[in-house]
This record gives structure tokens, sequence and C-alpha cells, in this order.
């Protein structure tokens, strides 16, 4: 039983971390531009 | 003033555009033209090259580039001439407001999305350790599996499912039902039953079920949403671009630049030649304008002082001076954009398959749940075990696949069609243009070039390089089609332009004259669209224009009769021109001479007879028909708010895509029909096990999954098929 309520309670942070750090992304902007971000790529630019 | 002509336009006052943060200022400009990596690094390292910039951004999804900087507002305009310098056309972008709403809604929509993906994961991992090892397991370990299902299921779905229950309460409240009326009742269901049952510690629960029917539809719903965005992210840039700014005389009679949205009635307005007027008004000099925004025709107009000019007409000869009539608000452009959201909103009158679906689907599910509720009651059954039943029906014949179908077969369809250079500006505009029988098309811009062309061949060349050599010096379009079709060479030196008559040069002690009969001394009857050359008292030598027909209108027209359309063509243009071309393109039906209120009129008569029409037209006198009809195609060549009316605009300078666009349309209406199919046969099975109590939350799960897979991949089909 003890070995349950660790695991759930792992299994919950890392779901909870992994969406977290997505909603994060979302807020940051990292899929406003998928066009431009798609070709940003190949600017050479050493200071970007 | 030709000095004043030539003078650079001085700063405007762009204030209103730009937005400060302590002293931090920033605009956004509207850029169109930047498509590949090097525009990006270019405008980006050209304005942060401005002193005192210290962030540019370009948006290429959005088409937007955002810049911040210390110091003065003033600057936006030096920034915006810095991107106008580089070669893209910049505009301060005004509608910020509509932009950031949308943006967030789909911001909101992915946040949504993530929501419910976790959860899934989460519950799934709960309830499948039930459903496998559900034997081994002590009623109190499931219980705890249950109730931790039920604290991640429950709030994530609540919260994901956020946007079904919105759209089924506000149809409720209209006394409809649509798709989200059945939706929302099986996820609340699906969570009360669940939470009743865990709570009587029943075997079995449907946290999994909810969560990942919310999950399934949230995908359905965000690609529905991301189809309308694109494209209304192009007309939103459309209108950005209408906000022109305005030279205008001030008190001392000093030029300064305002926005157009600033003119005021009375306002003396100058304008140089190639400029686009914002406000209606009376023009104080003679001059030659261009006024196809408003008459679709494209050979410019001589008009006298005092004459009336109306918005969106373009300067092509001497630079006048315009006193203002009307604000923009009360302008021409106004009125018709007004006059588009009159269409719009006829149109949103039209019922999706979807909903109509759902018309037919809610009654029919509702009974049958009450059917099954009845039936065990009078067997004998008690009340918890019949209700459980009754809302086993409910939730299992929800239309978690129909939700799903629709989008998918659009967003595949509206996808294919982009490749082909389609540009579909919305999911239902797909179903209505598979319900056309008759096809209209406007004659000049649509069917044809829209750009004069020389067609005389029997002009020597020697004459035609003297014609040219004068021609080089104009921005006529005619001058300039005659300047073309000689090719490139030497300008006439001393070129004097009259504005409404023609050109002259003296060299060598000779005159020559390019430009109207009247101007060269012709004895004929004037024609608008030829030129005429005298080289001193010679006799004077025509060149006549003619518009050239799409190299592939003939074979769309032909494309689209053998589809089963009625095609015909409704041009403001004279008999003569509008037979040859209709004879070219093999159109049978044709009407001359017809105003853009007679082209509305012949739609509005059309449909009368029970024809649902498709309008193909690009001018703003086409704006009304475009709106009045079925389904609107615009030509990408079409002006602002034609393409703002259409529901699709064509890239490139083909005609062919209609044709294709009707066919693939017309593919995804049977796809849909078949995902429907699809559905209802799903549902023949789930009903009777669910009434007859055999549910488990394993075999509901399956359903939901196969079937949401089955209709998915049954629209892929359309991207695999030949037109």
């Amino acid at each position: 039983m003890n070995g349950i309520a660790v695991l759930v309670a792992a299994a919950l942070a890392f779901g909870l971390v992994a969406l977290a750090i997505l909603l994060w992304s979302l807020g940051s902007g990292q899929y406003d531009d998928p066009d431009g971000d798609a070709l940003r790529i190949l600017i050479d630019d050493a200071d970007d | 003033m030709a000095a004043l002509a030539a003078a650079p336009a001085p700063a405007a006052d762009l204030s209103r555009y730009v937005r400060h943060r302590g002293d931090c200022a920033s605009v956004e400009i509207a850029v169109r033209g930047a498509r590949c990596a090097n525009c990006i690094a270019k405008i980006e390292r050209g304005v942060s090259a401005l002193a005192g910039v210290h962030e540019a951004r370009l948006n290429l999804s959005t088409g937007k580039l955002s810049v911040a900087w210390h110091g003065h507002a003033d600057l936006a305009w030096t920034i915006i001439e810095r991107v106008k310098s580089l070669g893209y056309e910049a505009f301060p972008f005004g509608a910020a407001e509509a932009l950031d709403d949308t943006h967030m809604e789909g911001r909101a929509l992915l946040r949504r999305l993530a929501v419910a993906g976790f959860g899934t994961v989460f519950v799934m991992g709960l309830t499948d350790a039930v459903w496998y090892g559900g034997s081994d397991m002590t009623a109190a370990t499931r219980d705890l599996f249950y109730w931790l299902a039920a604290a991640v299921s429950v709030p994530a779905t609540l919260y994901a499912a956020m946007p079904f229950f919105a759209s089924a309460y506000k149809s409720l409240l209209k006394r409809q039902t649509n798709m989200d009326v059945p939706i929302g009742a099986a996820i609340l269901l699906s969570l009360g039953l669940s939470l009743y049952q865990t709570v009587t510690h029943a075997s079995h629960t449907y946290f999994d079920a909810a969560i990942m029917l919310t999950f399934l539809l949230l995908i359905g719903r965000y690609l529905d949403f991301s189809l309308r965005n694109h494209a209304q992210g192009a007309a939103r840039h459309l209108l950005a671009l209408q906000s022109i700014l305005s030279r205008r005389f001030d008190f001392s009679g000093n030029l300064e630049t305002v926005a157009a949205a600033d003119l005021a009635t009375g306002d003396r307005i100058f304008l140089a030649a190639g400029e686009r007027t914002a406000v209606d008004g009376v023009l104080e000099d003679a001059t030659d304008a261009d006024l196809s925004l408003v008459t679709g025709e494209s050979v410019p107009v001589t008009l006298p002082k005092g004459a009336v000019m109306r918005a969106g007409s373009v300067i092509m000869g001497r630079p006048c001076v315009l006193r203002a009539t009307a604000r923009v608000e009360s302008s021409l452009v106004a009125d018709l954009a007004r006059l588009l959201e009159a269409g719009q909103q006829t149109r949103n009158l039209y019922v999706r398959l979807a909903d109509r679906a759902a018309r037919a689907y809610v009654p029919f599910v509702a009974s049958a749940s009450l059917a099954v509720l009845a039936a065990w009651l009078a067997m004998g059954a008690d009340l918890a075990t019949s209700v459980t039943n009754a809302v086993a029906v409910l939730i299992i014949t929800c239309p978690c696949a129909l939700g799903l179908a629709v989008p998918a077969v659009q967003t595949v369809a509206t996808g294919r069609l982009f490749e082909r250079g389609v540009f579909v500006k919305s999911g239902d505009a797909l179903e209505r243009l598979a319900q056309v029988d008759v096809a209209i098309f406007d004659k000049t811009g649509t069917l044809t070039l829209g750009t004069p062309e020389l067609v005389d061949a029997d002009i020597p060349r020697d004459v035609l390089e003297a014609a040219a050599k004068l021609a080089r010096a104009s921005r006529h379009p005619l001058a300039r089609a005659l300047a073309k079709a000689a090719g490139t060479g030497p300008v006439a030196s001393g070129v004097r332009e009259e504005a409404g008559s023609g050109l002259e040069a003296k060299g060598d002690g000779v005159t020559e004259r390019l430009g109207n009969a009247t101007w060269c001394g012709a004895r004929e009857v004037a024609h608008a669209s030829e030129l005429w050359f005298r080289t001193g008292d010679n006799p004077p030598v025509r060149f006549s224009f003619g518009d050239r027909l799409r190299a592939d209108s003939a074979d769309t027209v032909r494309a689209l009769e053998s589809r089963g359309l009625a095609v015909e063509m409704l041009t403001g243009d004279a008999e003569a021109p509008a037979a040859m071309s209709a004879k070219k393109a093999g159109i049978a039906h044709w009407l001359a001479r017809v105003t853009p209120t007679e082209k509305a009129a012949r739609i509005a008569a059309l449909k009368a007879q029970g024809h649902r029409v498709l309008m193909i037209g690009d001018g703003i006198n086409d704006a009304g028909a475009l709106a009045q009809a079925h389904v609107s195609i615009a030509p990408g060549s079409a002006v602002g708010v034609s393409q703002l009316a259409a529901d699709m605009i064509l890239r490139g300078d083909a005609l062919f895509q209609v044709a294709e666009a009707v066919g693939v349309a017309r593919k995804a209406r049977v796809l849909v029909l078949e995902n429907f199919a699809l559905a209802g046969l799903y549902n023949l099975i789930a009903i009777p096990v669910a009434a007859f109590g055999l549910v488990t939350p394993l075999i509901a799960a399956a359903m939901m999954a196969s079937s949401s897979l089955l209709v998915t991949l049954n629209a892929l089909r359309l991207a695999r098929t030949g037109p």
C-alpha cells in the first residue's frame, strides 16, 4: 500500500511538471509564430 | 504643385498607434511581402539598427512586426519608412484589440487541450489498473484509485470542456440544440454518475470516458479554430492595410500628415500621383483617376474640377487637392464594409451539417434513453440500476465521432486546397460550395487578367518604338501596356503630360504626341481603350488595347459545366468586349452593362428559383454580389473588400482552382456523410449494449476511441485520392 502511495504521488508529480512546462511554453509565446520559427533556423546569426 | 509632390512625405503623428510602458515605447506594424528567412533577417536587422530600438521581431504567421524602443513616439514614423525602404509595404496596425482576442482564444484552447491530455493519461493509468488488475485488488485499493481519478478528472474535465458547456448553454438559450448539447450532457452525466458510483463503492466508473471524450473533442475544436483563424488573419491584415495616412493643409497652409480616421469634413487633402483617397470629396483641380475600386474598370477616367471623387480612387494624373465631403466612416468604402457585414449575417443563417444532424439526433437519443429507463422500471429493476443504464445510453451515444468527423474532413480538405492555391476562410464555406449548381463569373479581372494589353499586331516596329519612348514616361495603364509591348528602351526627353489628354515631347523640332483621339487630331469616335500617336503632321496611328482572357478560363468553364454547374457571366463592361470574352471562355449566358446592384439582384433572383449560386469576382462592384451569393471566390488580385467578402481566395493567376475546389468540396461532403453513417452504425450497436446494462467502462472507452479513429482515417482518404 505504501508503494502505491509513493508511485501514485510520483506519477502525479511527473505529470504535473510536464503540464506546467507545456503551459509555460504556451504562455511565453513559443507557439505564436510557427511559420516564422520554421524559417528562423536558416538565418545565419551569431548573436541571436 | 510639382514641387510639393516631389517633397518627401513629412512625418505623421502616429502617437495613437504607439503604446507606452515606462520610458519604453512600442508599436505594431503590419508588414506585407515578407515570406522568407531572408526577409525576417533583413527587416529585423534594418529596424534594430535604428538608434534607440532594442527589440524588433517579425511574426511571419500574423505578418506583424513588433518594435520596442527607448525615446520619443516619433520614431514610429522612421521605423515605417525604414521598412518601406527595404522594399516591403508597412502600415501601423490599428486593430490590435481584435487580434489579441483571437490570439487569446487560441491559447486558451491549447491550454485546455494540454490539461485534458494530461488528465486523460493520468486517469487512464488509474482505471486501466482497475480493469486489468481488478480481480487481485482489494475494494479499498479500488476505491482509492477511483477517488484519485475523481480528484484529477473532475476539475480537469470541467475546465477543459468549458467551450462545449458555453456553446450548449448559448444554443439552449435560443431554444435550439447543436452538437454541443448532447456532448455537454454526456460529459456532465458521466462525471455525475461516476461520482455516485464511487461513493456507493460500485465496481465501474466513467471518469476516463469523460476526460478522453473531452480530449478527443477538443482536438476537433482546435482544428476548427485554426482553420478559421488562419483565414481571418489574412482578412484582418487587409483591414489594417486600409488605415491609410493622408496629407492635408493645416490652418497656415502647410501640409501635415494625419491618420485617415482624423480627417474632417471640409479638410483640403493633397493627393500626389499614385495616392489613394481615404474619404469622399470634391476635386479642386482636374486630374486623371483610377476608379477601379468603385467601378471595377481599370482604365483611368478624367475628372474635371468640381467633380465628386469617391473614397478608394487612385490619382493617376497631376497632383490635386480634394476637399473632403465625408469622414472616413461615412465614405463609400465604409458603406461597402457595412454591406458586407449584412451579407455575412445572412450567411450565418446557414446551418452546418453537423448541427443539422444534431437537431435530428438529440430528440432521438433522449427518447431512447427515456425508453430504456421506463423499460427497466417496468421489468421491476430498482431505480439506481434503471437510471444507471439510461445514463449509460446517453454517454455511449455521445456524438464524439461526429464532433471530430466534420473538422477532421474539413481540415484535410482545406489543407489540400491550400496546396493547390485556394485559401478557404471557413469550414462551412466548403459545405456550401458542395451544394452549388450555378456559377457566375465577373469579366474584368476574373475571367480576364484585368490589365490592358496591346492587341494590334500590324503596327510597324519603328512606330511602336517611337511611341514607347513617350509611353515609358507615364504611369497611365494604357501607356504602360504600350511600353510593355515594346520592351525596354530609351525614354524621350522633355515629356510633358497633360491630364486627361496625353503626352507630348518636342525632340529635333518635331512634336510627337501620344494620347486620346482629340489630343492627336484624329477624327474618329473616341474610345476608352485606345491610344493615338502622331509625329509632326503625319496622320495619327491608332493603338488598340484589349483585356486578355486568363489562360485557363475556358478550361475552367468547361470543367464546371462537366460537374453539372450552369455558368453565367455578368459584367459592367460594354456589349462588344463582353460578347468577345464570353465567346472565348465558352459562356453562353451573359449580361453586359450590369450595375453592382443588378449583379446582386440577379443572384437574389436565382436564389428565389431555388438555385445555389457560386459567385467569382474581384472588383469592389462585385463585393455586394459576393456577399449575396451562397458561396463566393475572389482571385488573389481582387481588391481588399472583395477578398473580405469572399469565402475563398485564389493565389496566383490561374482560375482552374475554382473547378478543383468544387471537386474537393463535393468529395469532402461525401466523406462527412460517410462519417455520419459510420457514427450511426456505431450507435446501432452501442445503444442495445447500453440498454441491456452490459456497458463496462472498458467497452465505452474502446468504442469511443475506435469510432474516433475510424472517422479520422476516413477523413484522411481525401488527402490521398485524386481530384
